[in-house]
């Protein structure tokens, strides 16, 4: 009998392990952005720009050319890059400390200057790289190294709904908030990758998919735990769907 | 039918995988300790499996090669 490989690593993620926990869900978002690419015939012409946080290696995993920038700073650099080359595919990478803490004003002048680029933005509600500290999109209650009674509402106030907060700028074009805890919800969460990069192409210009992720060792939580939370806990805060397209 | 094929050394035995395997013939081999010092995952019948590629979909490290 023979046999066809019908899943593989794809081509546009070099040969090289994770750095990764157990179970964190980087691992998938990095493989669908790559099947993504590599499916809309853009591997030679795309160029990723890696955040500051646990995703920081992520220049040694995508196979094509990649740009290391300053913490939060990934929309600047990725906005140099597209006016310079304006035919290329240019996507950021960035988890919520990097995108809605300290690099807010980068990715809110991007968009309201509708920055032609693809962002994708990881909330795993905590800063996992640097031993899970409190982040602006921490739940209230979620406990995390600075909030260890868990956060406290009237202390650090609400977390910020980057999505919604995004699609209030006239220059947004699409965005969407998508998670992948399951076969169903990553075949969401690559479907809305694929647009936003195909709506990049037409020269639409921000996009933004909003993709919530797992942090395990931040969390406390097993790998299959931490998917159950996410599911109930994060989206309950955090409604999927599509927020806006069209502007 | 299918096949799976783990790349054993890299697994991190997060049991993702088995989580959404429909026909339940993936389990933790508690018997072996990979380099990465996991206990990785294996299937326990392959002649159950579909091929339906699930538990690759859902392994955040790649290891999990599917055939049909
Ligand atoms: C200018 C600057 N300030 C602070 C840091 C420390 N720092 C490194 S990663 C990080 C948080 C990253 O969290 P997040 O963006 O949520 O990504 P994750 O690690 O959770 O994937 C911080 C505060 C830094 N590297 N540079
Ligand atoms: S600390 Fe959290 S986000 Fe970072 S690799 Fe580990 S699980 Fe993933
Ligand atoms: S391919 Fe499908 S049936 Fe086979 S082990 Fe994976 S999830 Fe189970
Ligand atoms: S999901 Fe991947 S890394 Fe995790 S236990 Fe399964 S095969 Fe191993």
């Amino acid at each position: 009998m023979s046999e066809t490989l019908v899943f593989k690593r794809p081509d546009m993620l070099r040969n090289v392990g994770f750095h990764y926990c157990p179970g964190c869900t980087h691992g998938i978002i990095h493989r669908l952005i790559a099947e993504c690419i590599e499916e809309l015939g853009l591997s030679d012409k795309t160029i990723g720009v890696a955040p500051v946080g646990c995703s920081v290696l992520a220049y040694d995993y995508f196979n094509c050319d990649m740009q290391e920038a300053a913490h939060g700073r990934a929309p600047a650099v990725a906005t140099g890059i597209k006016r310079v080359h304006e035919d290329a595919c240019v996507f950021t990478y960035q988890g919520d400390g990097d995108l809605a803490s300290i690099g807010t004003a980068e990715i809110i002048h991007a968009a309201a200057r509708s920055e032609n680029i693809s962002v994708f933005f990881v909330n795993n509600a905590i800063y996992g790289m640097t031993g899970g500290q409190m982040a602006p999109t921490t739940l209230v209650g979620q406990k995390a190294t600075t909030s260890p009674h868990g956060r406290n509402q009237k202390y650090a106030g609400m977390p910020i709904r980057m999505s919604e907060v995004m699609a209030a700028i006239e220059g947004a074009y699409y965005i969407e908030r998508v998670m992948v805890v399951d076969v169903k919800s990553i075949n969401n969460a690559k479907k809305a990758i694929k647009k936003s990069l195909q709506y990049q192409m037409e020269g639409k210009g921000f996009s933004m998919v909003e993709i919530l992720s797992t942090c395990p060792t931040g969390w406390g939580m097993t790998p299959l735990d931490a998917v159950e939370w996410l599911k109930k806990d994060m989206v309950d805060y955090y409604p999927l769907g599509l927020i806006k397209e069209g502007n | 039918m299918g096949k799976v094929k783990f790349k054993e050394d890299a697994c991190k035995g997060c049991r993702l995988c088995m989580s959404v395997c429909p026909k339940k013939i993936l389990k933790i081999d508690e018997t072996k300790v990979n380099p990465k010092g996991y206990h990785p995952v294996t299937c326990t019948d392959l002649n159950q499996c579909t091929g339906c590629t699930f538990c690759a979909v859902m392994c955040p490290d790649l290891i999990i090669e599917v055939y049909r």
